[in-house]
C-alpha cells in the first residue's frame, strides 16, 4: 500500500465517521434503522479502514496541508500515522462498532434514538481525529469535541435527575485541565513557531529546561482531566449517569485514553523533563490505590467498574512516568477490549435486573449463562489472572517500573513510587473483582427482579462475546516480536521470577474477598472495611474538597461581582446622569425668575461685561 | 466609475433607498413596506458579495483598498468621499449585510409589538448604511459621520419596539454612546488638525504626528472605540440595551454594531496612532482580560437569558480587545475571525433568545426549562449557539479565542494569557449552567408554538452553517485578510 494510500486512509478514518454524524444530526427524527444503519455504518467503516491500516502501515507516514495562517504562525491539517496510532485506531473502532450495535437493542425504546447515535459517531470521530491527527491544533478539536459529546451523552437519559448535573461536571473538570492544555499548546507554538506534531519533536532540543518542564505540566493539567487522573478525577464516577453503552465508550477507547495516548504521542517532551514525569509518577500512582481503593465500597455495579477505569488509567500513566510509552499503549489496547467487555456485560445484568445496585442482584449466573461467562473473562483480565490480556500488559508496567529504578528518565524514587502502587493495586483489584463478580452472580438472589433473570437480545450478547476474545487472548500478542516491534517495544515480554510479587498480591487479593463472602454468602465483603468502608464510597471525601475549594469560592465570587458591576460600575453611570439631571433642574429653577429679578439680572450681566471688557482694554492699553 | 466603484456606492445607497421606499409605504400597506426594505438589504447583501472579486490591489501604502472611490466632498474643508474596502474591513460589511438582510427577512414573519413594521425595517436599512458606512470609509470626518448616523435609528428601535423598561434603556444606549462620540470628534480633530488631512491611508503609520499628539489623540479614540465595543468598565449601557432590545435590535447590536467600535480601534486607533497604541497596550491588555473574567464571572451569577448573553458579549469582546492590544499580526487576525465569530454565534443566541422569549413569555432563567421536552429542535439549535459560543474547537468562536491568547503569551504577557484562558473556562461553566437550566429537566410551562416556523429556519439556518463552515475553514475569513493585516503590523513595529 502506498504511503499516499494509507494518509490517504488516515484523513478518511476520522472523516468517516463524521459525515455520518453530520447526517445524523440534520436529521433528528430518522426512522430508527436508517439512524440504526447510519451509526453502524460509520463505526464498521472507520473499522475497516482501520484494520487495513494496521495491516500495512510500518513506519510513520506523514501528510499536511495548510489550515489557516494566524498572522507569521501556521496551522496545518494532517495525519502522522505510526503504528501505535493505527492499533489505537483499530481499538476505537472495535469498541465504537461494538456499542453501536449494542445500543440498538439497549436503547429500543428511546425515542431519542437517532441524535444519540449520531452523537455517538461524533464521539468516534473526535477520537480517531486525536489519534491521527499531525498538528496540535488539530488536535485539540478532536480533544474538546469529544468533551462535549460526553457532556451530551453523559446527559441523555432524562429520567434520571442527576444526569444533567453529572454532564456538566464531566465537561468542566475536563475544561479546567484544557487551560492548561491550550497553554501548553500555546506555548509551543510560539516557542517553535509550529503546532505541527513532528517539528514539534524535533524542535525540544531549542527549548530550554524550563521552558519544557512548564509545557509538559500544561500539558499535564489537560490530560489528567481527560483520563481522570487525581486531581481531576472527580467526574468519571459521576459519569455513570449516562447509558451503559456510553460508559463503555467513554472508559474503553475514547475520552480517557485520548490523554494517555497524547503523552506517548508527545513523550519526546516528557523524556526531557523529568520534573513533569516525577509529577506523573505522583499523580499515577495516587490514582492507581485511590481508585481502586473506591471501587472497594461502592453499591452500584457500574460506580465499580468506573473507579477501577480511574484505577487503570493510573497505571497506564505510571509506565508513561517510568518512561515506557510502548507500556502503556499495550495496557491501553488490552484495557480498551477487557473494560469494553465489563460494561456491556454489566448493561446486559442492568437490562435483566432493571437496577444497578449490587444488593438486589446475586445468583445471576444461572439465569444468565453468556453474560456470567463473558463477565468471567473480563475480569479475571482486569485483575491479571495469567494467561488473560491484562496479566501481560499489567505484568509489563510493573516490570519496567522496576526496571526504571536505576535507569530511566524519571527519577529513581518516582519509579519506586509507581512499583509500589502497582504492586499494592494489584491485590485491591483483585478483591473489589471478586467482591463484584460473587455478588452479582453467586448466593442467593437478594431482590425480586434477581430471581428470573434472562439474557439480553441477540444484539446485546453478540458484541460481549467477540469482545470476549480479544480481552482473553490479546495479551499473547506480548509475545510476538513483530506487534511488540510495531508498538515500539525491544522486543517481546520476557517472563521472569519477579512476576511472582505480583500474582501473590493477585491471589491475596482474591483470596480474601472469597474468604469474607465465603463466612456468609449473603453478606457484602465490604462489610469487614469497618468505618473506612464510608470513607472509601465517598472516594475520600474529594468531591467535597473540590466543591469547597473551588466551586462554591467562584460561585460566591460570581454573585460578588455581579452585585459590584451593578452597584459600584453601574452605579457611577446611573449616579452620574441622575447628578447632571439634579444639577440641570437646580439651573433650570434659578433661572425660573419673575420680570423684575430677571431684569435686574440682565442689567447685572450687562454691567459685569462693561467693567471685564474696560479693565481688559486698560490693561492691554497699559502693556 | 468603475464596477467596484459603482458596488461600493450601491451598498450604501441600495439600503437608503430601501429605507425611504419602506418608510414612504402608507400603513395600511405595512407588509408591502417591510417586502421593499427585505428586497433592498437582499440587494445590498448581493452587492458586498460582489466586492469581492477583485484584482491585486495597487499601491504600497499600509491600507491597499480592493476597490476605492475618492471623490470631492466639501472641497472648501477639503473633505473627501473616499470610500473602499480591504480585508480587514470586508468580512465585516459581508457580516453586516447579511445580518440586516436576515433580521428583515425575520421582520417580515415577526413584528414586535406595536407593529408598524415597515418603519422598524426602514431603520434596520438607516442603521446599516451608518454601518457599512464606517466599514468603508477612508476618510477620517466621514468615518466620524457614518458613526453617528447609526446613533439615532438605534435609539429609537430600542424605544419605540423594546421592552418594558425601554425608553430607560434606549436613553442610556443613546447618552452613554453619544458621550464616546464626543471623544471620537474631538480625537478626530487632534489628528486632522495636526495631521493636516484626514485621508486615512496617508494618517495609517502616525506620519506627521508628533508623539506627544499620537498619545493624545489615541487616548481620546480608544476611549471613544472601548465605550462601543465595550470595554471593561465603559459597557454597562450594553446589558440593559441588549436585554431591552426587540430581537433584531438585538441581533445587529451584538452582531455588527459592537464591531464599529473593535473596527475602529484596529483601524483608527491603532492604525492612525501607533505611538499612543504601543505606549497604552499594557493598560488596553490588562483591561480586556478584566472584561474575560469579569463577563464571566457576571454571566455564571445572571438569571435572565438575554443579560447573560448580553454579558457574554463582554467576555467575548474582550478576547477581541486582547487580540488587538497585543499589537501583532496574530492578535490582529484573531481580532477580526473573533469578531466575524462573534457576529454569527451572538447573533444566532439572539435570535434564540427572543424566541424562546416569545414563547415562553419570559425570560428569567428559574422560570425556563425541559426545552428539550417541549420544544426539541429550539432546544437543539440553543444548545448548538451555545456550545459554539463557548469557543469549542472546530466552530468558529474557538480561533479569535484561542489566538488571541497566543498572541498574548507570544507578547510576553503570560499572567494575562493565563487568565484569559481560565476565562474560556468560565465560557463553559455559564454557558452549561443556562443550558441545564432552560434546556434540562422537566418542563415547567407549556409553550405558545414549540415548532419552529420556516422563517425562523430561513433566517437562522446560515448562521448556523456559518458557525460550523468558519470553524472548519476559518481561511475563508482569515486569507482574506492576511495582507493586510501583515501591512498594518509593520507600521505598527
Amino acid at each position: 500500500m502506498s504511503t499516499g494510500a494509507q494518509t490517504a486512509g488516515g484523513f478518511l478514518l476520522p472523516a468517516v465517521p463524521f459525515l455520518v454524524a453530520l447526517i445524523g444530526l440534520v436529521l433528528p427524527r430518522a426512522p430508527r434503522a436508517v439512524a440504526a444503519a447510519l451509526g453502524i455504518a460509520g463505526a464498521a467503516g472507520a473499522l475497516l479502514i482501520a484494520v487495513v491500516l494496521a495491516a500495512t502501515v510500518n513506519g510513520p507516514v506523514e501528510a499536511s496541508r495548510r489550515w489557516a495562517d494566524l498572522g507569521d504562525l501556521p496551522v496545518t491539517f494532517g495525519v502522522r500515522l505510526d503504528p501505535a496510532a493505527v492499533f489505537v485506531a483499530v481499538a476505537v473502532g472495535a469498541v465504537a462498532l461494538a456499542v453501536q450495535v449494542y445500543s440498538v437493542a439497549y436503547l429500543a425504546d428511546d425515542d431519542r434514538y437517532a441524535p444519540y447515535a449520531a452523537q455517538v459517531s461524533l464521539f468516534t470521530a473526535a477520537m480517531l481525529l486525536v489519534v491521527v491527527a499531525g498538528d496540535l491544533i488539530q488536535l485539540l478539536v478532536g480533544w474538546e469535541v469529544m468533551g462535549i459529546c460526553s457532556y451530551l451523552l453523559i446527559g441523555h437519559d432524562r429520567r434520571l435527575p442527576e444526569a444533567p448535573a453529572a454532564a456538566v461536571k464531566a465537561f468542566l473538570v475536563t475544561r479546567v485541565g484544557d487551560v492548561g492544555f491550550l497553554l501548553g499548546i500555546a506555548l509551543l507554538g510560539v516557542k517553535l513557531g509550529t503546532f505541527r506534531i513532528t517539528e514539534v519533536l524535533a524542535g525540544v532540543p531549542r527549548l530550554s529546561a524550563g521552558e519544557l518542564t512548564a509545557i509538559t505540566l500544561l500539558l499535564l493539567a489537560g490530560v489528567a482531566g481527560k483520563s481522570a487522573q487525581f486531581p481531576l478525577h472527580t467526574w468519571l464516577p459521576d459519569a455513570m449517569a449516562g447509558p451503559t453503552p456510553i460508559s463503555a465508550l467513554i472508559h474503553a477507547a475514547t475520552m480517557v485514553a485520548a490523554g494517555v495516548y497524547v503523552v506517548a504521542r508527545l513523550f519526546g517532551l516528557f523524556r526531557a523533563a523529568p520534573v513533569a514525569l516525577a509529577t506523573l509518577a505522583v499523580m499515577a500512582a495516587i490514582t492507581m490505590l485511590l481508585g481502586a481503593l473506591a471501587a472497594c465500597a461502592q453499591a452500584d455495579i457500574k460506580r465499580v467498574l468506573a473507579w477501577s477505569t480511574v484505577s487503570q488509567i493510573g497505571y497506564m500513566s505510571g509506565a508513561l512516568a517510568v518512561g515506557s510509552p510502548p507500556a502503556a499503549l499495550f495496557h491501553l489496547l488490552t484495557h480498551a477490549a477487557f473494560k469494553a467487555l465489563l460494561f456491556l456485560a454489566a448493561g446486559a445484568v442492568i437490562h435483566s435486573v432493571g437496577t444497578n445496585t449490587m444488593a438486589a442482584m446475586g445468583g445471576l449466573r444461572r439465569g444468565m449463562p453468556v453474560t456470567f461467562w463473558t463477565m468471567t473473562v473480563g475480569l479475571a483480565a482486569l485483575v491479571g489472572v495469567p494467561p488473560l490480556a491484562g496479566f501481560w500488559s499489567k505484568d509489563e508496567i510493573i516490570s519496567v517500573a522496576w526496571a526504571g529504578r536505576a535507569d530511566g528518565p524519571a527519577p529513581d524514587w518516582a519509579a519506586w513510587l509507581v512499583w509500589l502502587s502497582a504492586v499494592l493495586t494489584v491485590a485491591v483489584t483483585g478483591w473489589y473483582a471478586t467482591r463484584l463478580w460473587l455478588r452479582t452472580f453467586f448466593g442467593p438472589p437478594r431482590g425480586p427482579a434477581a430471581e428470573h433473570p434472562h439474557e439480553p437480545p441477540r444484539a446485546m450478547t453478540v458484541p460481549v462475546v467477540l469482545l470476549a476474545v480479544p480481552s482473553a487472548l490479546l495479551g499473547f500478542a506480548g509475545l510476538a516480536p513483530g506487534f511488540m516491534h510495531r508498538l515500539g517495544f525491544s522486543g517481546p515480554v520476557h517472563l521472569t521470577a519477579a512476576l511472582f510479587v505480583p500474582l501473590l498480591f493477585v491471589a491475596a487479593g482474591v483470596v480474601t474477598a472469597w474468604w469474607l463472602w465465603r463466612r456468609d454468602p449473603g453478606t457484602d465483603p465490604a462489610r469487614a472495611l469497618g468505618p473506612a468502608r464510608r470513607v472509601l464510597a465517598e472516594a475520600f471525601y474529594l468531591d467535597a474538597v473540590q466543591d469547597a475549594l473551588v466551586v462554591r469560592p467562584v460561585v460566591t465570587l460570581a454573585r460578588a461581582v455581579r452585585r459590584t458591576d451593578e452597584t459600584v460600575v453601574d452605579g457611577a453611570v446611573e449616579a452620574t446622569g441622575r447628578g447632571a439631571g439634579g444639577l440641570g433642574a437646580l439651573l433650570g429653577r434659578a433661572h425660573h425668575a419673575a420680570l423684575p429679578r430677571a431684569a435686574t439680572a440682565v442689567l447685572a450681566g450687562a454691567v459685569l461685561f462693561g467693567v471685564v471688557a474696560v479693565a481688559a482694554i486698560a490693561f492691554g492699553g497699559a502693556r | 466609475m468603475n464596477s467596484g466603484q459603482a458596488l461600493l456606492v450601491a451598498t450604501l445607497a441600495l439600503p437608503a433607498v430601501g429605507a425611504f421606499a419602506a418608510a414612504a409605504v402608507p400603513a395600511r400597506l405595512d407588509r408591502a413596506g417591510r417586502i421593499a426594505g427585505t428586497v433592498a438589504a437582499a440587494l445590498t447583501f448581493v452587492a458586498s458579495l460582489l466586492l469581492l472579486s477583485h484584482g491585486t490591489p495597487g499601491g504600497t501604502g499600509p491600507i491597499r483598498p480592493w476597490h476605492e472611490l475618492n471623490q470631492p466632498w466639501v472641497p472648501g474643508l477639503a473633505l473627501r468621499f473616499h470610500l473602499g474596502v480591504d480585508g480587514v474591513s470586508y468580512p465585516l460589511v459581508a457580516l453586516t449585510a447579511l445580518l440586516t438582510l436576515l433580521c428583515c427577512g425575520y421582520t417580515l414573519w415577526k413584528v414586535p409589538e406595536p407593529g408598524r413594521g415597515r418603519l422598524l425595517v426602514a431603520l434596520l436599512l438607516v442603521i446599516e448604511v451608518g454601518i457599512l458606512g464606517v466599514f468603508e470609509a477612508l476618510d477620517l470626518v466621514l468615518f466620524f459621520v457614518f458613526f453617528e448616523i447609526v446613533l439615532l435609528p438605534m435609539y429609537a428601535v430600542i424605544a419605540v419596539w423594546g421592552g418594558e423598561e425601554r425608553r430607560r434603556a434606549a436613553r442610556k444606549f443613546v447618552l452613554y454612546t453619544l458621550f464616546g462620540s464626543v471623544l471620537l470628534l474631538v480625537g478626530v480633530f487632534v489628528v486632522v488638525s495636526k495631521a493636516g488631512t484626514a485621508d486615512l491611508i496617508a494618517l495609517t503609520g502616525g506620519a506627521g504626528l508628533p508623539r506627544g499628539a499620537q498619545l493624545f489623540a489615541f487616548t481620546l479614540l480608544a476611549l471613544a472605540f472601548a465605550v462601543k465595543s465595550p470595554l471593561w468598565p465603559l459597557h454597562t449601557w450594553l446589558p440593559d440595551a441588549h436585554t431591552e432590545a426587540p430581537t433584531v435590535g438585538s441581533v445587529i447590536l451584538a452582531g455588527v454594531l459592537l464591531k464599529m467600535g473593535t473596527y475602529g480601534l484596529l483601524r483608527v486607533g491603532v492604525g492612525v496612532a501607533p505611538e499612543g497604541a504601543r505606549w497604552a497596550a499594557p493598560v488596553l491588555g490588562a483591561l480586556a482580560v478584566a472584561a474575560i473574567v469579569i463577563g464571566g464571572l457576571v454571566c455564571l451569577a445572571q438569571t435572565e437569558l438575554k443579560r447573560l448573553i448580553a454579558y457574554s458579549s463582554v467576555g467575548h469582546m474582550g478576547f477581541v480587545l486582547l487580540g488587538i492590544a497585543t499589537l501583532t499580526a496574530t492578535g490582529a487576525q484573531a481580532a477580526l475571525i473573533g469578531n466575524i465569530a462573534h457576529g454569527v454565534i451572538t447573533g444566532l443566541l439572539f435570535f434564540l433568545a427572543g424566541a424562546i422569549k416569545d414563547r415562553a413569555h419570559t425570560g428569567l432563567l428559574p422560570e425556563l426549562g425541559g426545552l428539550r421536552e417541549t420544544a426539541p429542535a429550539l432546544a437543539g439549535l440553543l444548545g448548538y449557539a451555545a456550545i459554539a459560543s463557548l469557543g469549542l474547537p472546530g466552530l468558529a468562536g474557538f480561533w479569535g479565542e484561542a489566538f488571541a491568547v497566543v498572541a498574548a503569551l507570544r507578547r510576553g504577557w503570560t499572567g494575562l494569557a493565563v487568565v484569559a484562558a481560565l476565562g474560556a473556562a468560565l465560557a463553559a461553566a455559564y454557558f452549561l449552567r443556562l443550558l441545564r437550566q432552560v434546556t434540562h429537566g422537566p418542563a415547567l410551562k407549556p409553550l405558545a408554538q414549540p415548532r419552529l416556523a420556516g422563517a425562523e429556519l430561513l433566517s437562522w439556518g446560515p448562521l448556523v452553517v456559518l458557525a460550523l463552515v468558519l470553524g472548519l475553514v476559518p481561511a475563508a475569513v482569515l486569507n482574506l485578510s492576511a495582507d493586510a493585516v501583515r501591512a498594518l503590523a509593520e507600521v505598527v513595529r
